[in-house]
C-alpha cells in the first residue's frame, strides 16, 4: 500500500517535472521585479506568494473558460531563481498528464492581466509574462487637440489688438486731416523745406528739429 | 544658439577687439547721419550706397527665415499644456502592441521634433506638401510681429521693454532650478574647463566672432536705424560699452543656465544607460535584484564574463559602454538641436509643464525681439524714402512687408522646409555680414576720415574717442575680419562640395548628403545677392556721375 502510494507520488512528480521545465511546450516564463516596483515596501518572494500566483492563474483560467475545473494544483511552477523568475504551466485535470494549450493560457492571462497585476501591487512592466505581449493603453485624446484651443485663444487676442490699433490709427489720421484742412484754409500753403535732401517733416518724426551737427547747442556759442 | 565649452576666452577677446568698437561705430554713424542704413552710407560717400542696400538685403533674408523659429516656439508652447508632455512618451503603433517603430529607434523627443513638428522628408529633393499646423503657427508669429511694428519704431520701443526684460526673469527661475538639479555640476565643470586643443582650432575663434556679430546685431542695419531716432547729443559711447557688457554678461549667465541643464540631461541619460545595462545583465543571468549596482557594475561584468563566457559573448553586442563624457560631448548646435536638448531635459523635471511653458515663452520673447530689430532695419529705409512714405501710410507698408515674408516663409513649413532653413541659416548672413562690417569700418576710417569722424563725435557727445577706439577701428577690427574671411574661403575651397544632414526615418538618425545642383545655385544667389550690392552700388553711382558730368560739359 505504502509502496503503491510512493510509486504514484513519484510518477506524478516525474510527470510534473516533465511538464514544467524551461522551454517546455505551453510553458511561460514569468519575471517579477518587486524591488524596482515597490522600493522600500518590497515584500519577499516566498512560498505564500507562489501560492497566490497559482491561485491567480487558476482564477484567470476559470474566468476565461467559464468552467470551474481548474484547481490551484493544476498550476505548476518550476525553476524559481533569485531574480525572481520562474516557469509555469497549467495542466488539464480532465486529460491525464497534458497541459492546457498555450494560446488558451495566453488569452486567459491577457483578459485578466489587470487583476493579476493588482494582486501583486505590480504593473505590466514589473510583472512580465515573457511571451505574452500586453496591449498598451493609448493616451486619452480629447476631441479637439489642446494646442488648437490655446492657438485659437492667442490668435483672437492678437487679431483684436491689430484691429484696435489700425482703427485708432485711422481715426487719428482722419482727425489730423480735418485739422490740417482747417488750418490750410486759414493760412497760405508753406512750401516744403528740405535739409540735406530730407524733408523737415521726416526729421521731426526723429525728434530732431535742428540738425545737431551743423548747429550745436546754442550754449557753445557766445550770444550776440 | 548654443556654444561649446572653453568658449569664454575667444568670446571675451572677440568682444573687446570687435564687438564694442563696431557697436560704437554703428551707433555713432546712425546718430550722426540720422537716417537708416541706406541714407547714412550715402552721406558718408555716394559710392557706398551699396552697403546700406546690402544690409537691407541681409535683413530681408533673415526676416524671411528667422520667424520660422518663432513658429516652432509657438508650436512647442501650445503643446506644453498637456499631461504628460507629448514628447515625453512615444506614440503607440497601429495594433497597440508596442511603440511606433521610428520612435523606438530614436528617442521620443527627437521623434516629436522630426516627425510630429517638422514631418521631415528624407532629402531636400522630396519637397512634400505644406504642413498646415506649421503654416498656422507661422501666420500667428507674423501677426505678432505686425502687431508690434504696426505703429512704427516709437511703439516698438515700448514692446522691447517687455521682450527684453521677461527673458531675464525666466533665466533667473531657470538658474535656481538648473543649479538644484541632479548632475548640473557635471555640466558646469564641463563648461569651465578650458580645452586647449579647441583654442588652437581657428573654427572656435570664428564661431566666437560670428556669435558676437549676431548677438550684438552688427551689420544688419538695425543698429543704425535705431540710433537714427536717438537725440543728437545722446552719449552713444557710454551706451555702446554698457550694451556690449550687458550683452556679454547675459550670454555668460545664459550659458551657465544652459550648461547646468545640459549636465542634468547628460547625467540622466548616463544613468539610464547604466540602468539598462544592469537590467540586461539581471535578466540574462537571473541574478537577484540589487546585486548589480552602478558601483559594482564593472566587477560584475568581469565576474560574469569569467563564469559564463558563452552566454556573455552572446550578450556582448547589446551591452553598451556608457560614458558621461560622451553624453556631454554630443554636439550642441543648430536650432533643431536646441529644441531637442531642452525638451529632453524638461520632460525629466518635476512639474514639466510649468518649466516647458516658461522656457518656450522666453524663447518666443527673444525671437520676437530679434524679429523686431530685423523688420526695423527693413522698414526704416522704406519709410525714409519720400517715394513710398508719401503714398502709403506706415501701417500699409509694414503690412505688405509682413505679408510678403509670411508667404515666402511657407517654403520652410514644407516637409523639406528644415533643409532650406538650414541653407538660409548657414549662408544667408555669415559671409555677407563679415564683408559689410569690413566695408563699414574701412569706409568710416579711411574714406570718411577718422579725424572728421572724431570731430563729429566731439560735436555730438562732447568728448573725443581715446586711443583704444581709434586703434580698434583703424587696424585691429579690419585685420581680424579679413583673416576670418580668408579662413572661411579656404575652408570652403579645401572641403570641396557642400553637404547637409538629412533625417533617415528608417535608421532613426541623421545622415550626410550632398546638396543638389539647384540648392547650390540658391546658396550662391544668397551670398551674391547681398555682397554684390556693394560693388554694384559703387558702379551705378560712378556711371551716374559720369553721365551727369558729360551732360554738364555738353551743355557748357
Amino acid at each position: 500500500m505504502l509502496r503503491a502510494l510512493l510509486l504514484t507520488l513519484s510518477v506524478v512528480a516525474i510527470a510534473h517535472a516533465e511538464l514544467c521545465k524551461p522551454d517546455a511546450q505551453n510553458a511561460f516564463k514569468v519575471r517579477i521585479s518587486i524591488k524596482t516596483a515597490l522600493g522600500d515596501n518590497a515584500y519577499a518572494w516566498d512560498a505564500n506568494e507562489e501560492y497566490l500566483f497559482k491561485a491567480m492563474v487558476a482564477f484567470a483560467m476559470r474566468r476565461y473558460s467559464s468552467k470551474s475545473t481548474t484547481q490551484i494544483s493544476n498550476v505548476l511552477l518550476c525553476n524559481v531563481t533569485d531574480r525572481v523568475s520562474f516557469w509555469f504551466v497549467v495542466t488539464d485535470s480532465s486529460k491525464n498528464v497534458t497541459t492546457v494549450p498555450g494560446s488558451e493560457v495566453e488569452a486567459a492571462i491577457r483578459m485578466n492581466r489587470n487583476r493579476i497585476n493588482n494582486a501583486f501591487l505590480l504593473s505590466d512592466k514589473t510583472l512580465q509574462f515573457l511571451k505574452i505581449t500586453s496591449t498598451l493603453s493609448p493616451p486619452v485624446e480629447p476631441s479637439t487637440p489642446v494646442w488648437l484651443i490655446v492657438f485659437g485663444v492667442v490668435l483672437c487676442l492678437i487679431v483684436a489688438g491689430i484691429v484696435f490699433l489700425i482703427i485708432s490709427g485711422i481715426r487719428k489720421h482722419k482727425k489730423k486731416n480735418k485739422e490740417s484742412t482747417e488750418r490750410e484754409n486759414l493760412e497760405e500753403k508753406v512750401e516744403v523745406t528740405l535739409e540735406n535732401g530730407i524733408p523737415c517733416e521726416a526729421l521731426d518724426i526723429k525728434a530732431g528739429h535742428v540738425n545737431g551737427v551743423f548747429a550745436a547747442d546754442d550754449e557753445r556759442f557766445t550770444s550776440l | 544658439m548654443e556654444r561649446k565649452c572653453g568658449f569664454l576666452i575667444p568670446y571675451l577677446i572677440m568682444l573687446i577687439a570687435e564687438g564694442m568698437p563696431l557697436l560704437y561705430l554703428e551707433l555713432a554713424v546712425g546718430q550722426r547721419m540720422r537716417q537708416g542704413s541706406i541714407g547714412a552710407w550715402k552721406i558718408i560717400s555716394p559710392y557706398l550706397c551699396g552697403v546700406g542696400v546690402a544690409s537691407v538685403v541681409v535683413s530681408f533674408f533673415l526676416s524671411m527665415y528667422y520667424n520660422v523659429i518663432n513658429a516652432w516656439a509657438f508650436w512647442y508652447l501650445f503643446h506644453s499644456f498637456q499631461d504628460p508632455l507629448p514628447w515625453a512618451t512615444c506614440p503607440l503603433n497601429s495594433n497597440r502592441t508596442g511603440y511606433e517603430e521610428e520612435c523606438e529607434k530614436t528617442s521620443s523627443t527627437q521623434y516629436f521634433w522630426y516627425r510630429q513638428t517638422l514631418n521631415i522628408s528624407p532629402s531636400l529633393e522630396a519637397s512634400g506638401s505644406v504642413q498646415w499646423e506649421q503654416a498656422l503657427c507661422l501666420t500667428l508669429a507674423w501677426l505678432v510681429v505686425y502687431l508690434c511694428i504696426l505703429r512704427g519704431t516709437a511703439s516698438t520701443g515700448k514692446v522691447v521693454y517687455v521682450t527684453a526684460s521677461l527673458p531675464y526673469c525666466v533665466l533667473i527661475i531657470y538658474l535656481i532650478r538648473g543649479l538644484t538639479l541632479h548632475g548640473a555640476v557635471n555640466g558646469l565643470i564641463y563648461m569651465f574647463t578650458p580645452k586647449l586643443e579647441q583654442l588652437s582650432n581657428p573654427k572656435t575663434w570664428i564661431s566666437a566672432a560670428t556669435q558676437i556679430f549676431f548677438s550684438l546685431g552688427l551689420g544688419f542695419g538695425s543698429l543704425i536705424a535705431f540710433a537714427s531716432y536717438n537725440e543728437p547729443t545722446n552719449n552713444c559711447q557710454r551706451h555702446a560699452i554698457i550694451v556690449s557688457l550687458i550683452n556679454s554678461t547675459t550670454s555668460i549667465f545664459a550659458s551657465i543656465v544652459t550648461f547646468s541643464i545640459y549636465g542634468f540631461k547628460a547625467t540622466f541619460n548616463y544613468e539610464s544607460c547604466i540602468n539598462k545595462v544592469i537590467l540586461l545583465l539581471l535578466n540574462a543571468f537571473d541574478l537577484e535584484e540589487g546585486s548589480v549596482t552602478a558601483d559594482n557594475l564593472n566587477e560584475m561584468k568581469d565576474y560574469l564574463m569569467a563564469t559564463y563566457p558563452q552566454e556573455y559573448a552572446q550578450l556582448a553586442p547589446q551591452i553598451k559602454n556608457c560614458s558621461l563624457e560622451a553624453e556631454l560631448d554630443t554636439a550642441v548646435q543648430g536650432t533643431g538641436l536646441a529644441f531637442i536638448v531642452y525638451s529632453e531635459a524638461i520632460k525629466n523635471m518635476e512639474v514639466p509643464q510649468l518649466y516647458s511653458v516658461l522656457y518656450f515663452f522666453m524663447l518666443l520673447m527673444l525671437g520676437i525681439g530679434s524679429m523686431l530689430g530685423n523688420t526695423a532695419a527693413i522698414l526704416t529705409p522704406l519709410t525714409d524714402s519720400r517715394a513710398i512714405a508719401s503714398r502709403f501710410p506706415k501701417e500699409v507698408i509694414s503690412g505688405v512687408v509682413c505679408f510678403v515674408n509670411c508667404i515666402i516663409g511657407l517654403i520652410f513649413t514644407m516637409e523639406a522646409g528644415n533643409y532650406w532653413f538650414d541653407i538660409f541659416n548657414d549662408y544667408a548672413a555669415t559671409l555677407s555680414l563679415l564683408l559689410i562690417v569690413l566695408v563699414e569700418t574701412i569706409a568710416v576710417c579711411y574714406i570718411y576720415g577718422i579725424r572728421r569722424f572724431e570731430k563729429d563725435l566731439y560735436t555730438m557727445i562732447g568728448c573725443k574717442p581715446n586711443w583704444y577706439w581709434k586703434t580698434m577701428w583703424a587696424f585691429v577690427s579690419p585685420l581680424l575680419i579679413i583673416s576670418l574671411f580668408i579662413f572661411y574661403l579656404t575652408d570652403y575651397i579645401l572641403t570641396g562640395t557642400l553637404q547637409y544632414q538629412a533625417w533617415d526615418a528608417t535608421q532613426g538618425q541623421l545622415v550626410t548628403k550632398d546638396y543638389p545642383g539647384y540648392a547650390l545655385a540658391v546658396i550662391g544667389l544668397l551670398v551674391a545677392a547681398s555682397t554684390m550690392c556693394i560693388p554694384l552700388g559703387a558702379l551705378v553711382t560712378f556711371i551716374r556721375k559720369r553721365l551727369k558730368r558729360e551732360r554738364i560739359s555738353t551743355v557748357a
